[in-house]
């Protein structure tokens, strides 16, 4: 088994950045990715883009480009493409799928760099044909340089709503509305963290540009008293909801939905990290100290994956987790990764200072997180906010009877697509905290493997 | 359901050809089998295993495992995360999977 | 300090043996109390292979081979009952199930065991050892390094998460006290009764069952009882819903209701670790693509490790301590072919009925003998 310094799983700008980093220590350093190029969700397909989509997708697209020439000029990196991570053990042996082979390697230090997805949309109607992720909408523009047709209707909160819409008009698509679902009784608490948000790096003008752009097309802007909710038959066909006290149904196409990301923390779960529940964020993020290093002392978890703080958040924490991870291998010193580290310290803390204003006015609203009970919440096993409801009081204390009880997870997408939910739906009916309700215990494979791929690792040698 | 934007704003990668639910479809070499099948209109994509209701990709970003479709005789592959190669044949998903044999 | 009303039991464990142990108490118009650990209990069912089987049992014991057969023809009418009383589909088939041989090594010790068991069970015992045309017309899917199999008709499987919910559900249906999220940390016999207590909680009860699974070991002792449980890791994969391709379950296969591939199981002694190993899982799906060749492109959604709670030679312990009456310790790994017992003959002895006869032999003391 081929044995390296560190492993990083992950190739968006934490895992870019961390592997960048540590090769230029002089450490042995792989990186996995499932995608075939390095960029990860935010920067996907970046190295390949032409002049042409990097003008359409603009400037903090574009900054991937840079990250991923500097990823490819490093010396010692071993990125190994579409490849995909389903086991790590206690020893750090690292299980991976390429090719549809299974393969293993060891790493002295492991990086959890899975970035972050967009936070599940449990409304009525989300699992019809037509309704997907504004950021799913992105990476059809990222590597299929393509747009929905006809009547588009953006729902949800937050900034990459605002740019995915920007993007679409700026391809001509036909956006016919932006409804954000926003409760408006975040702004005044929102308000109290301007401040912060005003010494963040440009993110308060960049929303600005992009809430007048919207404007200037002539987008209609309207904002939710409540559920929303998709109708259809064997594809989305309107939006309806309640404005400013008046019933609306906007025909559609294509709806996309947004609330804000979460971190993707499939991997750190399946570690057994520590996870806290970000009562700001409402999401789970694994306990790490100020370099990354989770509970678990030669595991670091870095960029999105540990706590949402954006991409170039991410790049410096990824560096900075490399850096830990040298001083923890004896390749620095203490002192070395004190004053190699401090510049980026303070830069990392310069791009998180916009957080608590986005995280406090985009907060999702209650009928979102916690959604009435006819919603399906576990998408791959048809199972809704009821059903899980009737589970927890059944005497369910916690996700993982849930599941076993409603079949809630058990699908393939392994209870990515309804953890957060359920968590919080029991949490809401037995009356205690998301904390106490706790989250699914994640089992591998992390992602499904075909039986024949595991069956390939047998070296038991055949009886008889 | 989707469309290709501008061509000038566009790298050009080469088209080539894979079969989808016997129907031949033209490609873009090395795009994700999801999109390709997005552009090409291949909607639903698949008809869920427990009730049968039409389902299409949600994330684009293998998280949500609804672009499952048959690619080359394996059934249950994420279409978001497979690139499109020549002749590659496709098809779709009506409910659960079969083991052994074609239904 | 939450006590709620009194109750003439309590049931410490909400596992399967717990569960069914107060359904049937209830369902004999007791009242009682069921203690359940939280979301995080090791939970042996979660990893159940959810087998109703006798083939194999009770080599070296024939009352256990008995007791394991009378569960197995009591199963279909406890499952009618609890499926009527619920509404909760069991999933049960019992049309007979099959263990699978790959060499002919293994057929004949597979045929030892079962003529041993056989010649020792004292009733009929029906099983039959196949050859490879006689298992392919049963199992269509099997593979050609199959060399052959026994199959007996008692034998059979249900859905153990639809069991747990099921008795979960009838329980509360029948008026139980429920509580989840107990951990009890002391028992003690004052004045005749028995006091349970958690933290923050006080319970009280006339009678008092341990089927508290890997943690009976602790508790038994407070109440003059014995449990020398020990966990025994079994890991499992569970694969991708599919059509229905196996109309039989077998030992280490089974297609369930919902139409996922299950496959088990390994036996390890790694203490209170329920995690799960690439060695062990990698030679499980190695022998079930020999097994069976078509699953090699069905898809692991997930793998298991489950502890199981077993006794220093495998068999149940039953017994009511001989110091503080009506306080009994139930352990066994056999949890769902013995569920219609534990339901039927078992809660009634426990009720004050007769000691089952099959189930005389199974008190704690037997270990003390075999170490003299």
């Amino acid at each position: 088994m081929r044995e390296y310094d560190v492993a990083i799983v992950g190739a968006g700008p934490a895992g870019m950045s961390a592997a960048s980093q540590a090769a230029a220590l002089g450490l042995s350093v792989v990186l996995m990715d499932e995608q075939p190029r390095a960029g990860g969700q935010i920067y996907r397909n970046v190295g390949a883009a032409s002049r042409g989509r990097l003008d359409w997708l603009g400037p903090d697209y574009a900054h991937g480009r840079g990250l991923v020439e500097q990823l490819a000029s490093a010396p010692g990196v071993t990125h190994l493409t579409s490849a995909t991570v389903w086991d790590v053990s206690s020893a750090l042996e690292v299980s991976y799928l390429q090719g549809g082979s299974a393969a293993q390697c060891r790493a002295k230090h492991l990086i959890v760099a899975t970035g972050a997805m967009e936070r599940p949309s449990p409304l009525p109607g989300w699992t019809l044909p037509g309704v997907m992720n504004a950021g799913a909408a992105q990476i059809m523009m990222k590597v299929g340089g393509a747009v929905p047709e006809g009547r588009i209707v953006l729902v949800g909160g937050g900034p990459l709503l605002y740019l995915v819409a920007v993007q679409l008009l700026d391809a001509g698509a036909q956006v016919a509305a932006l409804l954000e679902t926003s409760p408006k009784h975040n702004r005044r608490p929102a308000m109290r963290h301007l401040m912060g948000a005003l010494r963040a790096p440009g993110y308060l003008i960049k929303g600005m540009r992009l809430l007048a752009r919207i404007r200037r097309a002539g987008v209609a802007h309207h904002f939710a008293d409540a559920e929303v909710a998709i109708e259809g038959g064997d594809t989305a066909e309107a939006v309806v909801f309640n404005a400013g006290g008046k019933a609306n149904r906007i025909a559609v196409d294509t709806v996309l939905l947004h609330h804000g990301v979460i971190p993707n923390v499939q991997l750190t779960r399946m570690l057994r990290l520590e996870h806290d529940w970000d009562a700001r964020q409402l999401a789970w993020r694994p306990r790490c100290d100020a370099y990354g290093v989770s509970s678990h002392e030669a595991i670091s978890v870095t960029g999105d994956g540990a706590g949402i703080g954006g991409a170039r958040a991410a790049e410096c924490s990824g560096a900075i987790a490399a850096l830990g991870a040298a001083c923890r291998l004896g390749v620095i010193d203490a002192s070395a990764l004190q004053a190699k580290a401090a510049p980026l310290l303070a830069e990392h803390q310069a791009q998180l200072r916009i957080r608590p204003f986005l995280d406090t006015l985009y907060q999702p609203p209650d009928w979102l997180l916690t959604p009435t009970d006819d919603t399906i919440v576990c998408r791959c096993e048809e199972v809704t906010a009821g059903q899980i409801r009737d589970m927890a009081r059944l005497g369910c204390t916690g996700p993982n009877q849930t599941k076993f009880f409603s079949r809630s997870g058990m699908g393939p997408c392994q209870g990515r697509m309804c953890g957060v939910t359920v968590a919080q739906l029991i949490a809401q009916t037995r009356g205690v905290s998301v904390e106490d309700a706790g989250y699914y215990r994640i089992r591998p494979p992390l992602k499904p493997i075909p039986l024949a791929a595991l069956a390939s690792m047998d070296e038991t040698p055949p009886a008889g | 359901m989707f469309r290709e934007v501008d061509a000038s704003r566009l790298d050009e990668a080469p088209a080539c050809h894979i079969e989808v639910d016997g129907h031949k479809v033209a490609v873009r070499e090395g795009e994700p089998l999801a999109a390709a099948l997005l552009k090409a209109a291949v909607i639903p994509m698949r008809h869920s295993v427990v009730s049968g209701e039409p389902r299409a990709p949600y994330c684009m970003m293998g998280v949500c495992f609804e672009c499952l479709v048959e690619v080359d005789g394996v059934p249950n592959v994420q279409a978001c995360m497979t690139s499109v190669r020549e002749g590659m044949t496709v098809r779709r998903q009506h409910g659960a999977r079969q083991i052994g044999g074609q239904a | 300090m939450a006590s709620g009303q009194d109750t003439e039991f309590l049931v410490i464990g909400g596992g399967v043996v717990g569960a069914a142990i107060a359904y049937g108490l209830l369902r004999r118009g007791r009242t009682v109390r069921l203690l359940d650990e939280g979301d995080d209990a090791f939970r042996a069912a979660r990893g159940n292979f959810g087998l109703v089987w006798v083939q194999g049992k009770g080599a070296g014991n024939p009352g256990y081979a008995r007791w394991s057969c009378a569960a197995a023809r009591d199963w279909q009418g406890f499952a009618d009952e609890l499926e009527h009383r619920t509404g909760t589909d069991l999933q049960l088939q019992q049309a007979g199930g099959m263990h699978l041989c790959l060499n002919d090594d293994e057929m004949a010790a597979r045929q030892l065991e079962l003529d041993t068991v056989a010649s020792r069970i004292g009733e009929p015992y029906p099983y039959e050892m196949l050859d490879p045309a006689q298992l392919a017309r049963l199992l269509p899917s099997v593979g050609p390094e199959v060399v052959g199999g026994s199959f007996s008709p008692l034998d059979g499987h249900v859905s153990p998460l639809r069991l747990l919910k099921a008795l979960h559900q009838a329980i509360d249906a029948l008026g139980a006290q429920h509580e989840a999220g107990v951990r009890i940390d002391d028992l003690a016999h004052v004045g005749g009764r028995f006091v349970a207590r958690a933290p923050n909680h006080v319970f009280e009860a006339d009678r008092v069952v341990l089927a508290a699974g890997l943690g009976n070991a602790l508790l038994a002792p407070m109440l003059g009882l014995e449990a020398p449980v020990t966990p025994v890791r079994g890991q499992v994969l569970v694969c991708e819903r599919a059509a229905p391709f196996l109309p039989l379950p077998t030992l280490h296969v089974r297609q369930t209701g919902d139409g996922s591939v299950q496959i088990g199981d390994s036996k390890e002694n790694v203490g209170m670790d329920d995690g799960t190993s690439i060695d062990q899982l990698s030679r499980i799906a190695a022998r079930a693509v020999r097994c069976f060749p078509v699953l090699a492109n069905v898809n692991v959604v997930r793998a298991w490790g489950a502890l199981r709670v077993m006794t220093p030679d495998g068999l149940p312990i039953y017994e009511e301590s001989p110091t503080c009456p009506g306080a009994f310790v139930v352990t066994c790994h056999s949890g769902i072919t013995l569920a219609s017992a534990h339901a039927g003959v078992l809660a009634a002895w426990l009720d004050g009925g007769e000691r089952p006869a099959h189930i005389d032999t199974f008190t704690a003391d037997r270990f003390h003998v075999q170490r003299s």
